[in-house]
């Protein structure tokens, strides 16, 4: 190789990190100006100096979104809606992973006649718009006593979780082998000990994307908050559009952005620790069968 | 009646016969190998013993009694799958204890037993590991190992050598052989292998296509293979078939063959059953080793022929040397002595030893004689 | 065929037993029976009705509809998803390949880029549309910034512009998905058999040929994958359209989504807010249904 076009290669190679550090900084800047503007005065912000880092540093913001920004009538901050958000999340991850891993271990191992065309339809769930089932959903919730509860959000997020989490272990269990199963039958093993002792100790990554992907999808839910939720039950997110989006006072930015990386957080938390199971189930999602 | 007799047992998928009417009955300590192409029906019908398909019509019964509506597990038998089925979570130990655990043995009882097997298989010093640690080998021993502890009354076993490389296999097979001596226990093993199958089985049904093609002792199926497909399935190099026109020859019946130089060689061949043929084509099976070399011919036989015919290619396989000459516009292998000094375009005595040989009708590809 | 006594005792517990699979399942299939393919036909009902604030069952049989192709805002709401829909799919599409094709010549700390260009994935809409919204607000942001710096005349006021506004929610979308396009065409990238390639190389073909006729023509399951999911992304996306703009100035961000809701919650026509949500309900249908169809018969 000759020394010109070696300094060829070379310049190449610059342009191609330059381009991807260039794409880094456009992905990073939004985060920068969310955790820069929560860390500084409003004076500062309103003075034109959103892009700088803070001249006077400040926690002020975070303490206002946290326990006293006006959220609605009371000024309680986002803090009861954070907890709304958590007792929300909990169950709902909980209970529709539990059953996506038995359907996904029926619709594999006790396959039957028709078994495709039930996953088909359970499927095409995940993917209505959600709009064509909130009018009937808000009467039955009414009709029930759920409406405006966290539990009728618990209930919601549970019954539009299932698709997707029927569809992880159904696509994972599709991988384990059959012949194991067919071992514990002439084991002596039935339908749950099969489940319990076989499948369920080696479900373990297929089980930390579904309730990854459960826990983004259920916080990060905007929709089924604001249409079934009171004053009270609100989830974060719908607390925090509330914050942003209230008309009476000044508009407070760094609380706002404050308030937003809390939302973020919980979330954002579970990505950084296990981004490879995230990516694994934003993939699986999408690419089906 | 047999000790495991499946009787007129069919499968299918809706309409599709996956496997037609089958009789066998196998006795007790029998080693019998299915063995047959992909496909053939081999791994339904073993499921179908084990319970893990159902028959669709006819009747399996072990020690006499019917199992068509006999869990898997109520069966005793037990079964050694192709990928081993060792369940990836639990120890070398948790595998085998597994199915006693199951079937409600007592702890004591599931610890003699598995000292026992695993003394039987030196797999001692594996016990605590988990599959993903095993070699192969060691896993093909703890399968079987697991399926020791129930002490079946049939042994099941679904191409349980086919993962292991090739020395493996031929280690492994000697075991399997050497345990069913040892232990005397029925086996049904299925295999698509055919050296496996002659050299492990006491008897072998060879499927093709949903039938049993035949049922027979290895030396049964191997000499007398019932039609052409059992005939180019068992053996390897395969046995020789080409057409050949049966004649009268100095008042004896014989196989007229057209060489590969165009010219005809006319070979004795005389068999009863073949009179009946005179003047009509028969395909001609004849295996490897029963065309030599003059001198390599067998002493014992009162049918050896020699015809002379152009050699087309040699391989020397190190104790043997394959010749290759062309018969009825077939290629035909012969087996030479590896020193014999022949080469590619001579004309060569090839010895047939007609002993060996068998007709079969070109039209129902059946055996004649 | 001899029937035991044994067989015959353990008949009823031999039934649940073979029963237990699909009674597992039973309480999916009548959840999704029920609040999936019930609810849909719910609203479908209620769309051919006259309801107002309340569900009501007066049969006014297309009238639902008629109303609707005459409402101005639902005229915007489609034009608005088709300009958003049509560039958000295109640019995260371009946009994704070029950052997976970069991210795939064996790029030192490729994670950790791969992280950044994706985490906006793990936030939520509101989050985003929070950001963006002060971000783009030329009060505060990129403008009132700009201008600070020196550069007076620099106007970048897009989200105050009804014309603009739109093209404010693709910018904040592509932000929020383009990282994802990237990993699904990276995993396409790398399912490519080496040997090929090198095979290519040897054939004396450049980078760029390499590209653009063996790679990318093989990524065309990714390209389908991506397309449906950006698709009925686009099609259901409410929150960022709230956060951001809240269908605003005027109804000049009105989206099919934020349409239906209003008609529905706000404006008590309960009726029309049912006809949107069925149209928006055939569109996915018309996009969704033949790929899951392809998608798991190819399983087959």
């Amino acid at each position: 190789m000759t020394t010109a076009t070696k300094s060829g290669v070379n310049m190449g190679r610059m342009v191609l990190y330059a381009a991807l550090v260039l794409f880094c900084i456009y992905y990073l800047l939004p985060l920068y100006v969310m955790v820069v503007n929560s860390l500084k005065p409003l004076s500062e912000i309103t003075a034109g100096g959103m892009m700088s880092l803070p001249g006077d540093w400040t926690l002020a913001p975070w303490a206002t979104a946290w326990s006293t920004a006006q959220i609605g009538v009371d000024a309680t901050g986002l803090k009861p809606y954070f907890v709304n958000s958590l007792v929300m999340v909990v169950p709902a991850v909980a209970l529709s992973t539990i059953l996506g891993a038995l359907n996904g271990y029926v619709l594999t191992k006790w396959e039957f006649k028709g078994a495709t065309l039930i996953f088909g339809l359970i499927l095409f769930g995940c993917f209505i718009p959600f709009q064509m089932v909130l009018i009937p959903m808000a009467r039955m919730l009414g009709l029930v006593g759920l409406a405006g509860s966290v539990w009728g959000l618990v209930f919601v997020h549970l019954v539009y979780g299932i698709g997707f989490s029927t569809l992880y272990f159904r696509n994972y269990y599709a991988a384990f082998p059959t012949e194991l199963v067919r071992a514990a039958q002439i084991d002596g093993a039935g339908f749950f000990t099969i489940f319990w002792r076989i499948l369920l100790p080696s479900s373990g990554p297929i089980a930390v994307v579904c309730i990854i992907w459960q826990f983004t999808n259920i916080w990060n839910d905007f929709l089924f908050g604001a249409s079934f939720s009171d004053f009270d039950s609100q989830p974060m997110t719908v607390a925090l559009n509330n914050l942003v989006q209230s008309s009476t006072g000044v508009k407070e930015y760094n609380v706002h952005f404050a308030g937003a990386i809390m939302a973020a957080l919980p979330t954002l938390l579970v990505y950084i620790v296990a981004g490879r199971y995230f990516v694994r189930g934003l993939m699986a999602g999408s690419v089906k069968g | 009646m047999g000790f495991l007799d499946i009787d007129q047992a069919t499968k299918s998928y809706g309409a599709v016969k996956v496997l037609h009417e089958t009789d066998i009955s196998v006795e007790e300590g029998e080693f019998l190998v299915l063995v047959g192409p992909s496909g053939c029906g081999k791994s339904t019908l073993l499921n179908m013993i084990a319970g893990l398909e159902e028959v669709t019509t006819g009747d399996i019964s072990i020690k006499g009694r019917s199992m068509n509506n006999v869990k898997p597990a109520e069966r005793n038998i037990a079964m050694v799958f192709q990928s081993y089925a060792l369940y990836p979570n639990m120890t070398v130990k948790g595998n085998i204890s597994f199915g006693m655990e199951m079937q409600g043995v007592a702890k004591e009882e599931r610890e003699r037993k598995i000292a026992e097997v695993a003394d039987l298989l030196q797999i001692g010093q594996l016990l605590d590991r988990k599959p993903g640690q095993l070699s192969g080998g060691q896993r093909q021993r703890v399968a079987m190992g697991r399926a020791l502890t129930r002490e079946p009354d049939v042994f099941l076993f679904d191409e349980p050598l086919s993962n292991l490389d090739a020395k493996l296999r031929v280690d492994m097979r000697t075991e399997i052989k050497k345990l069913h001596q040892k232990l005397g226990t029925t086996i049904v093993y299925v295999t698509h292998d055919q050296i496996e199958a002659l050299t492990l089985s006491t008897r072998i049904a060879v499927m093709f296509g949903g039938y049993v093609q035949q049922l027979g002792t290895p030396k049964e199926i191997y000499d007398n293979p019932a039609n052409m497909f059992v005939a180019g399935f068992m053996g390897s190099p395969s046995m020789n078939l080409f057409p050949a026109r049966i004649v009268k020859a100095d008042g004896v019946t014989a196989a007229e063959i057209t060489l590969g130089n165009g010219g005809t060689a006319t070979i004795p061949f005389d068999r009863p059953a073949l009179t009946a043929h005179e003047g009509r084509e028969i395909i001609l099976g004849i295996r490897p080793e029963a065309i030599t070399d003059r001198d390599g011919a067998d002493r014992n036989s009162n049918a050896v022929h020699v015809v002379d015919a152009p050699v087309e290619i040699t391989e020397p396989a190190g104790s043997d040397t394959f010749v290759v000459t062309q018969m009825g516009g077939k290629d035909v292998t012969a087996r030479f002595r590896a020193d014999v000094d022949v080469k590619a375009g001579d004309s060569f005595p090839f010895a047939f030893n007609m002993q060996k040989a068998v007709a079969f009708d070109p039209k129902t590809e059946d055996r004649i004689a | 065929m001899s029937e035991t006594a044994t067989a015959r005792r353990s008949g009823s517990v031999d039934r649940f037993r073979d029963a237990l699979p699909k009674l597992v399942l039973s309480p999916t299939i009548a959840i999704v029976a029920i609040f999936v393919y019930g609810f849909i036909f719910f609203t479908l009902y209620l769309s051919f009705t006259d309801s107002r604030i309340l569900p009501s069952f007066g049969w006014v049989g297309w009238q639902n509809y008629t109303n609707l192709f005459r409402i101005r805002a639902w005229d915007t709401a489609v034009t608005n998803l088709i300009i958003f829909g049509g560039l958000y799919i295109t640019i995260c599409c371009l946009l994704g390949l070029l950052l997976a094709i970069l991210l795939d010549q064996k790029i030192r700390a490729e994670g950790f880029i791969r992280t950044i260009y994706l985490y906006p994935m793990a936030l939520s809409f509101i989050v985003t549309g929070v950001a963006w919204k002060w971000f783009l607000d030329p009060g505060i942001g990129l403008e009132a910034v700009v201008q600070g710096w020196g550069f007076e005349s620099f106007t970048f006021n897009w989200i105050k512009d009804g014309d603009m506004a739109i093209y404010t929610i693709v910018i904040a979308a592509v932000w929020q998905t383009s990282g994802f396009v990237m990993a699904m065409f990276l995993a396409g990238l790398r399912g490519i058999d080496g040997e090929m390639l090198k095979a290519a190389q040897i054939d004396g073909a450049s980078t760029f040929a390499l590209y653009r006729r063996i790679v990318i023509p093989q990524l065309r399951p990714a390209f389908m994958s991506a397309f449906v999911v950006l698709a009925h992304m686009a099609i259901k996306s409410y929150d960022l359209v709230i956060a951001l703009t809240n269908g605003g100035p005027g109804t000049a961000t009105e989206v099919p989504a934020t349409f239906m809701y209003s008609y529905t919650f706000t404006r008590n026509q309960m009726g029309i807010g049912a006809a949107s949500a069925v149209i928006m309900m055939m569109t996915i249908a018309a996009i969704i249904v033949p790929y899951l169809w392809s998608e798991l018969r190819e399983k087959k």
